[in-house]
């Protein structure tokens, strides 16, 4: 090796580390078309859409665009009994209101903070008015299934969703990582606010190293849990789902967050049409040679599983797979006891 | 290939700017860098009015102003006659039209070369002035005066200079302060003075002048004293007694008479546009039918000339900003909101600008969080945050003001929509991103406008622009290639220092 490869540039190059430049002029720009974003910022688009094509996502209860709609809400929530609310166009959690039960005519939070029925149409009335929304433009309300929280990553969380993101280019998965939250990201799930990302292995949905703050971790900083070598549960249905959601948004960069429910196994959350470069550091390694022999392929194969084996050579579909004896118990298990 | 297609514009903007630099550069002879040796002073009085029918308007004009040599001088009037004229002793333009209706502009352009030897031709003696009947109220006081400076002096000039400071500084005295609530402007205080140094029969008289500074585009005449010793007129200054004509003082008017008289006319308003510029470019103003020479700025009215210097700079800002921003990965607010900042730092100055933006950023920053609580929509949050940042421009200006620093009033020219939107992104990422994420933002921003301005102010770049503005076809080539930039940021090597600082052997693969 010469000293010419020591050079910053030059060992970021072999790993294959894309930058921020090379993201939004190479990639975004080349293959996200504009007139596609709208699709992925409205989260009440992107569940109808994922719904009409059959993809898994939480289930939507209800929606209220105009103020009047408020009125008849209380009706339609009578038959549930957990269920979120959120705004179709927020950003960053905002505004986001999880109910856990019932209390006489009180709703209860998640935090078990009773909320009055008064309350609730103020909030949905706020989140109409574009409190919550980018650009502050009047918003919709979605009320949906609450997601029951699969509790295989509770040892590397710290109260809070984590949720696995998978690049997807082209339409072939690229990598995964899941987000794990932490005190400091005050039970966000987003590397910029201070969660944790782990790679993902894609042939096997196990975890490699994380990455804390651009640093690698091996452990998470608040419950000092080992974050490599969790076993993510119903994997290759994940990986499938989150390659099909090219299929409804065909943007050629594509993020998918993707939430891991105890009954109903992975569920979409939502897209992003400019995923972040942190992934990179989850996995130990960059994601250029996989973008670029992905660009330089003619032809994609419309058939997702056909699109999972471009990147996955060995990859058996979860429907064929239950036939094969159930995976060993995650290691985790015997750790979370300890 | 679309990088091709980018390289190959480029060129194509780079061969255009080179042939017009190289053609005008050869051709013309303009220089490329600015030579202060053989700088000129361009001055433009611009006299506007609403005339009603039948005009007649009297300019005064430079005479053999002392210390400048007058080179060229011209006229832009449009349906007026012109005729000089010299009236008691002074130059004049009389413009005169019998049918101007409306809004009436007229020009009249001066280059001056500042001429090292003084000439003294010896100034005609005007003759002693008699003794002034003073009224019964002031007599004693100017007698007091007369006779407590007359002690303390002993000739005409230190004379002046004794009664300038007296007048001013000495409040013991009640009959001095008499004296000194009655002239309150700088030109009554010069009449004053003139019609004071008249009881000790001192021939004296206000002249008016104007102060030559380069990118003034509203410059007005200020009145200074002139006493004669018998031999010559000696320049005081009203105001501090100092003797001698300041080098850059303009001699207008020898006379406090009106700069501009009018008949059939009213709403007068005389304006000065001062520059210095190259002296080949005032041969150049001349010779303007040459088609190269229409590439550049000299065309153009002076105060428009003075603005596209200003303007033709802002380009060099903005790619400064996508350097810092997409090779070094400088992270600001707003994209070009640093070029707003370092715009206004011409007012300000570098450290005042920066103390005053840190002041509203932070105050209004707090004033933001305050709001945040009281849950508002967003378009009433920002015309909120907007009058806060107003009010808070106002209270620093009075309380500067208050304190004598005169630099904090120029926070006025601070643009208060941008700071304003700043105020309210550093919040949003405040609350999004943590605190040290908006205040490295700031500081990057902060850090970002100050270097513009450093750009912005350099004289070499202004000069190169305001004469070949086709530089700027290279600016946007140099643009266009870094738009196509897909490199890492300079501050991606250290987000990504884990990859390149971990030994090459041991790839953390599993």
């Amino acid at each position: 090796m010469s000293w010419l490869d020591k050079l910053p540039h030059r060992r970021l190059r072999a790993a294959g580390i894309i930058g921020m430049n090379a993201r939004n002029g190479d990639y975004i720009a080349r293959y996200n078309q504009r007139r596609l974003y709208p699709l992925v910022d409205d989260k009440l688009r992107t569940k109808t859409l994922a719904e009409a094509a059959g993809i898994a996502v939480p289930e939507l209860y209800g929606v209220a665009q105009i103020q009047h709609d408020i009125v008849g809400l209380h009706d339609t929530l009578r038959a549930h009994n957990n269920f979120v609310i959120k705004p179709a166009h927020g950003a960053g959690g905002e505004g986001i209101i999880v109910v856990r039960g019932r209390k006489g005519g009180d709703y209860l939070r998640a935090s078990g903070q009773p909320i009055s029925a008064d309350m609730l149409d103020h909030h949905v009335s706020n989140i109409l008015s574009g409190m919550f929304s980018l650009g502050g433009l009047p918003d919709t309300a979605m009320i949906e299934y609450c997601v029951d929280f699969d509790p295989v990553f509770a040892p590397i969380t710290h109260h809070g969703v984590p949720d696995i993101r998978t690049l997807v280019f082209r339409g072939v998965p690229v990598c995964a990582m899941v987000r794990l939250p932490t005190q400091e990201s005050d039970g966000k799930a987003n590397l910029h606010q201070g969660a944790v990302g782990a790679g993902v292995d894609l042939a096997t949905g196990r975890t490699i190293g994380g990455v804390h703050h651009n640093a690698p971790v091996s452990h998470h900083p608040d419950t000092g849990t080992l974050l490599a070598d969790f076993m993510i549960p119903h994997w290759p249905r994940l990986l499938e789902l989150a390659t099909r959601c090219h299929d409804l948004a065909p943007l050629g960069y594509l993020g998918v967050d993707i939430v891991m429910d105890r009954r109903l196994g992975p569920l979409m959350l939502e897209l992003n049409a400019r995923p972040g470069l942190s992934i990179q550091l989850a996995n130990g390694h960059g994601i250029a040679r996989q973008l670029e022999r992905i660009a330089a392929m003619p032809e994609i194969p419309t058939d997702a599983i056909e699109r999972i084996r471009l990147s996955v050579p060995d990859f058996v579909p979860a429907n064929e797979a239950l036939d094969r004896p159930p995976e060993p118990p995650s290691p985790w298990a015997t750790e979370f006891f300890f | 290939m679309k990088n091709r297609k980018i390289v190959l514009l480029a060129l194509l903007l780079c061969v255009i700017a080179v042939a017009l630099l190289y053609a005008k550069v050869t051709q013309l002879g303009l220089p490329l860098t600015p030579d202060a040796r053989s700088s000129v002073w361009t001055v433009e009085a611009r006299a506007s009015f609403e005339s009603q029918g039948r005009v007649k308007a009297t300019l005064t004009l430079p005479d053999r102003p002392p210390g400048f040599d007058i080179l060229d001088e011209d006229f832009v009037v449009r349906d007026f006659g012109l005729a000089e004229d010299v009236v008691d002793g002074q130059r004049v333009a009389l413009f005169s039209a019998r049918q101007a209706r409306g809004p009436q502009a007229l020009y009249y352009r001066v280059s001056l070369n500042p001429r090292s030897a003084p000439h003294r031709d010896a100034d005609q003696f005007p003759g002693y002035p008699p003794v002034p009947d003073y009224p019964e109220l002031y007599a004693p006081a100017i007698e007091t005066l007369l006779s407590s400076v007359r002690t303390r002096s002993a000739d005409i000039a230190s004379f002046t200079r004794q009664l300038i400071l007296e007048l001013r500084y000495n409040s013991r005295d009640p009959a001095v302060s008499l004296l000194r609530d009655e002239a309150t402007t700088p030109f009554a205080r010069a009449q004053q003075m003139v019609y004071i140094l008249a009881g000790a029969r001192i021939p004296a008289r206000v002249v008016m002048g104007l102060e030559l500074k380069h990118g003034v585009m509203n410059g007005a005449l200020t009145p200074w004293l002139e006493v004669h010793n018998e031999q010559q007129w000696l320049f005081f200054n009203p105001t501090t007694g100092d003797l001698g004509r300041p080098l850059n003082l303009l001699v207008w008017q020898n006379h406090p008479g009106r700069l501009l008289t009018l008949e059939g006319a009213r709403d007068s308003d005389v304006r000065f546009a001062i520059r210095r510029t190259e002296s080949r470019t005032v041969e150049l103003a001349r010779e303007l039918n040459q088609p190269l020479a229409q590439v550049s700025l000299l065309g153009l009215p002076l105060h428009v000339q003075t603005t596209y210097t200003v303007l033709l700079m802002v380009p060099f800002g903005a790619l400064l900003v996508v350097f810092l921003r997409n090779i070094v990965g400088v992270r600001t607010f707003g994209t070009f909101m640093p070029v707003l900042i370092a715009l206004a730092f011409r007012e300000t100055e570098l450290l005042w600008g920066c103390a005053l933006f840190t002041i509203v950023v932070i105050v209004g920053l707090g004033l933001r969080f305050w709001l945040e609580r009281l849950k508002l929509l967003l378009v009433p949050r920002l015309a909120a945050v907007l009058i806060m940042v107003i009010l808070l421009m106002l209270l620093i200006s009075i309380g500067s003001h208050r304190l004598g620093f005169e630099r904090g009033l120029s926070i006025a020219l601070f643009p208060m929509v941008i700071l304003a939107m700043t105020i309210e992104r550093m919040s949003i990422v405040w609350e999004e991103h943590g605190g040290k994420d908006a205040t490295i933002q700031g500081l990057g921003s902060l850090l970002v406008a100050v270097m513009a301005f450093l750009v912005m102010q350099s004289p070499h770049l202004q000069h190169l622009v305001s004469l070949f503005p086709e530089v700027l076809l290279m600016l946007l080539a140099l643009t266009l290639l870094l738009g196509r930039y897909t490199g890492y940021r300079l501050t991606e090597y250290w987000r990504f220092r884990s990859v390149w600082l971990s030994p090459p052997d041991t790839p953390r693969q599993p």
